[in-house]
């Protein structure tokens, strides 16, 4: 298949930026939408054309490194993958693509359709942790968890950090992530020790990091590529008011 | 030269307490004075970054990512082994040790190894204590399952993301001591080289991979967990970003490395569709506990698989070896699918892949059970390739997955240059020539968490702090070298793209070097790739500059480190004239097809020094001494 392509690029942080069509040729639809790059940087390297940057790593849907806006939503309008999960086979002959980054203050562009996400990590540093050093820890079947509470723990713990749902929030929330870790560590007894200090410390980074608040559009769950629910926002509330009434 | 593996003497079982007593430490408050680097935050890296930054050690840590989260640990699906017999089924440290030696076909240390399932508990328990997610039970106890090589369930897994949910545990780790400002995190900067002083690693070479800055750091100590070298093949399993620069320089410097012709191809990957390909994807080996591997017995047989009756399947992993059948160790699956597919019996429009059917297992267990233990893969396979493997068996083929060889390292992790410590895969020691399934995510933590942060103290007791400073002509003229590098690649302004060389020197490796080896083909490919080697600084085209984000520039100077590697590579695995694990030379074969070992010639790890640019690299021997287990023909029948 044949396919036009709208894709923004941007040459560094500081330029404006601007988006550039490209014609892709030949498009067998078992290709996977990275492979579809691929195939049309090629073309640009062999025309003379510097090659579209994005980022990429394991390609199968764990990295969380993928960040591509297409046709307006975060990885694509599949259900439950990210971008380099998508295959050709979901468009068509002729059709029009547009490819865009991340949109979102606290999201910085570098060039093209990378971005900065390190404000995520300076969430995680902040209190994203159990603080168990190494060594001095009691068996692990010491204490037994119950497994429903193991299991939604788990459910959050499926976050891969790719940022989709900031992209996807009006107003570029970062609520969906910050919940996630945080209920997450709140449901095992591991994590109960620390869970009013994590609470207040993430949100806090959160704000400073300039991500909006949440206002209810549940965009977030909707382009999650691991269908996280935002019933994690509601558990973050909940740890964030009796954090904040303890104090 | 004699390599010294350092193993402390001693019976086995009580090597790592009396060493950990003989090694010297540094006072708590002395112990800030000293600076180590860290390249690469996988499981190795991160669990190190932290374990000593925890102990008090100044830390500088680099990764390629734009977050040390992204490491390719995260991928890992399956599980991590340990002796923990929760089951209660017969399981022990003796049994991990000698399952992972037999599995690594008696060619890895054996004192190392032994360590590793010592240390393979503590890691569980403080995995646990970091809020990693394992699965349980609904006593609220702890879940496991069994994998390829064994025959006792001693895995722990986190659903299909036990990879993932490490790495985090590790991550969160780490990031806690970024927050704490114990480490310093330079993510989005790639290692180009490493630099000696006197003999000593004592810092590396970085280009800021957004600015274009090539800049040195010094330490007191440098850590590689750095990962294997599979994507030299360009099509495997790993992420397109790995790499074997930061090992490749090491061993220009100095460093030996050790048998890299131990490469392991994964039985259960899905099968290649197209030349636009550019990797491939892992089903986890834990999928053969309910998956039975099959083909027709007819050739070329198109029939769709719903079609093909029960007596003319042929379950031929069951057929060949009764007593593991599904669960035989990864060498011994793959090669069997390339047999069955060699012989005209592969699936699929191909014919390169063969079924991996769950229909015995739903109508056992029901299909709810098969997705709560699999579900995201069954989700991962359906949207690659548009089947649903609830209703079709998934089509699987053997693919590149993990490199067993890497940068050789005493008993200690340090390479033969000191300071130089080696961590995780890209270290050479533990699985031989064969690694078993969930055994990677136990070597890597093990290294960081419970290895490394006793041997490098070691290390370090011995050296005066900071006498390293990147003003000594060292370090500039490391980075002046990798300076005039990256100009030659860019001045090049040739006519073929990076991919197109790398997709070149995949072809003649997959084909000459990979499940199945002979002379004749390693011979062809030791001429073919230097020609490629050439005709890639003759015609290659990167474009843009340095001073810029430039993805081509980095894969450019990737690729040209593979395109040595390649033949060092080949050149291990035609010296190496027996078979074993994942090396399986042809002519070394027994009547029924198995890889058959030299043990009188060939019982030694293969370690190659670097000799100059026109001069054949010099192989040395560390000979294997098995003091515990009698060296047996590896069975699984």
């Amino acid at each position: 298949m044949n396919l036009t392509l709208k894709v923004w690029r941007q040459k560094h942080k500081e330029d404006q930026g601007l988006m550039v069509t490209y014609e892709a040729k030949d498009i067998n639809s078992h290709m996977s939408f990275l492979e579809m790059l691929d195939v049309v940087n090629e073309d640009l390297i062999k025309k003379g054309e510097e090659p579209i940057a994005f980022d990429h790593d394991c390609r199968e849907g764990i990295c969380g490194a993928c960040s591509l806006m297409i046709n307006g939503v975060p990885h694509g309008s599949e259900k439950g993958i990210t971008a380099c999960q998508l295959h050709m086979r979901h468009f068509k002959d002729g059709d029009v693509i547009y490819i865009e980054p991340w949109r979102a203050r606290a999201f910085p562009v570098i060039k093209d359709l990378i971005v900065d996400r390190s404000a995520f990590d300076r969430i995680i540093q902040s209190g994203g942790f159990v603080s168990a050093t190494t060594g001095g820890v009691p068996d692990a079947n010491a204490i037994p968890i119950a497994k429903p509470d193991s299991d939604s723990a788990m459910d959050a713990a499926a976050c891969i950090g790719c940022g989709a749902c900031v992209a996807a929030c009006p107003n570029a929330s970062a609520m969906l992530f910050v919940g996630a870790k945080v209920s997450q560590l709140a449901l095992l007894p591991q994590g109960k020790i620390e869970r009013e200090q994590r609470v207040l410390n993430m949100v806090r980074t959160m704000d400073e990091e300039n991500f909006g608040n949440c206002t209810n559009h549940f965009e977030c769950e909707a382009a999650c590529p691991k269908e996280i629910s935002v019933q994690y926002i509601a558990q973050m509330n909940r740890e964030y008011l009796r954090a904040a009434a303890k104090q | 030269m004699t390599l010294d593996p350092k193993v402390p003497d001693g019976p086995l079982a009580e090597k790592w307490d009396k060493h950990r007593f003989q090694m010297k430490l540094i006072n708590p408050a002395n112990k800030r004075k000293y600076k180590i680097i860290i390249v690469g935050t996988g499981l190795a890296g991160a669990s190190a970054g932290a374990s000593l930054a925890e102990l008090g050690y100044e830390v500088e840590s680099f990764c390629y990512q734009d977050s040390p989260r992204r490491a390719h640990s995260i991928a890992a699906q399956g599980g991590i082994n340990a002796a923990k017999n929760y089951p209660n089924d017969g399981d022990s440290i003796w049994r991990l040790f000698y399952d992972t030696v037999k599995g690594g076909d008696f060619r890895a240390r054996e004192a190392n190894v032994y360590r590793l399932a010592q240390v393979s508990n503590a890691i569980i328990d403080q995995c646990v204590a970091q809020g990693v997610p394992f699965a349980r039970e609904y006593s609220g106890y702890l879940d496991n399952r069994s994998f390829g090589g064994a025959q006792v369930s001693r895995t722990f897994y986190a659903r299909g993301q036990t990879g993932q949910q490490l790495l985090l545990g590790a991550y969160q780790a780490f990031s806690r001591q970024i927050g704490l400002g114990k480490v310093k995190m330079y993510p989005r900067t790639e290692m180009l080289d490493l630099v000696v002083v006197d003999g000593h690693a004592k810092g590396i070479v970085v280009r800021d991979m957004v600015t274009g800055q090539i800049r040195t750091h010094s330490a007191d100590a440098v850590v590689l967990a750095t990962g294997g070298y599979g994507n030299a093949f360009y099509l495997s399993t790993n992420a397109k970003g790995c790499n074997v620069t930061a090992a490749y320089r090491a061993y220009k410097k100095g460093a030996f490395f050790a048998n890299p012709c131990y490469t392991q191809i994964h039985p259960t990957c899905i099968p290649v569709s197209g030349d636009y390909q550019s990797k491939l994807t892992l089903m986890s080996e834990s999928l053969r506990n309910d998956g039975r591997i099959w083909v027709s017995k007819k050739k070329g047989d198109k029939r769709p698989p719903a079609q093909i009756p029960e007596e003319e399947r042929d379950y031929y992993l069951e057929r060949k070896y009764p007593s593991f059948g599904n669960l035989a160790p990864r060498d011994i699956s793959s090669r069997s699918a390339k047999e069955v597919c060699d012989e005209g019996h592969g699936v699929g429009e191909s014919g390169l892949g063969v079924y991996l059917d769950f229909a015995d297992a739903i109508k056992r267990l029901g299909e709810n059970a098969i997705r709560e233990k699999y579900g995201n893969l069954f989700h991962m396979y359906e949207k690659i390739t548009g089947e649903n493997p609830y209703q079709m068996p998934m089509r699987i083929y053997p693919a590149v997955h993990y490199t067993m060889g890497g940068l050789w390292v005493d008993y200690n992790l340090m390479s033969n240059l000191p300071g130089l410590f080696v961590a995780g895969e890209a270290n050479f020691s533990d699985h031989g020539a064969n690694r078993l399934g969930a055994s990677a995510l136990m070597q890597g933590l093990a290294d960081g968490y419970f290895v490394l942060p006793y041997t490098i103290g070691d290390y370090l007791s011995k050296v005066k702090p900071g006498s390293a400073k990147t003003d000594m002509p060292e370090f500039q003229d490391a980075k002046e070298e990798i300076v005039a590098k990256t100009k030659r690649l860019l001045g090049v302004k040739g006519k073929k793209t990076v991919d197109e060389f790398h997709r070149e020197l995949g072809h003649v490796l997959w084909g000459y070097c990979g499940m199945a080896r002979d002379e004749e083909g390693l011979k062809k490919a030791l001429v073919r790739i230097p020609e490629i080697r050439e005709e890639f600084w003759k015609n290659v085209c990167v474009l843009g500059s340095n001073e810029e984000l430039n993805q081509s520039l980095e894969k450019a100077g990737r690729v040209a480190d593979f395109l040595e590697f390649g033949e060092l590579l080949c050149l291990d695995a035609l010296e190496r004239r027996e078979s074993c694990g994942g090396h399986f030379r042809v002519e070394h074969q027994t009547e029924e097809g198995e890889a058959k070992r030299d043990d009188r010639k060939f019982c030694h790890v293969a370690a190659w020094e670097y000799k100059g640019p026109n001069a054949s690299p010099e192989r040395h021997k560390e000979e294997l001494k098995y003091e515990n287990v009698t060296l047996a023909t590896r069975s699984y029948k």
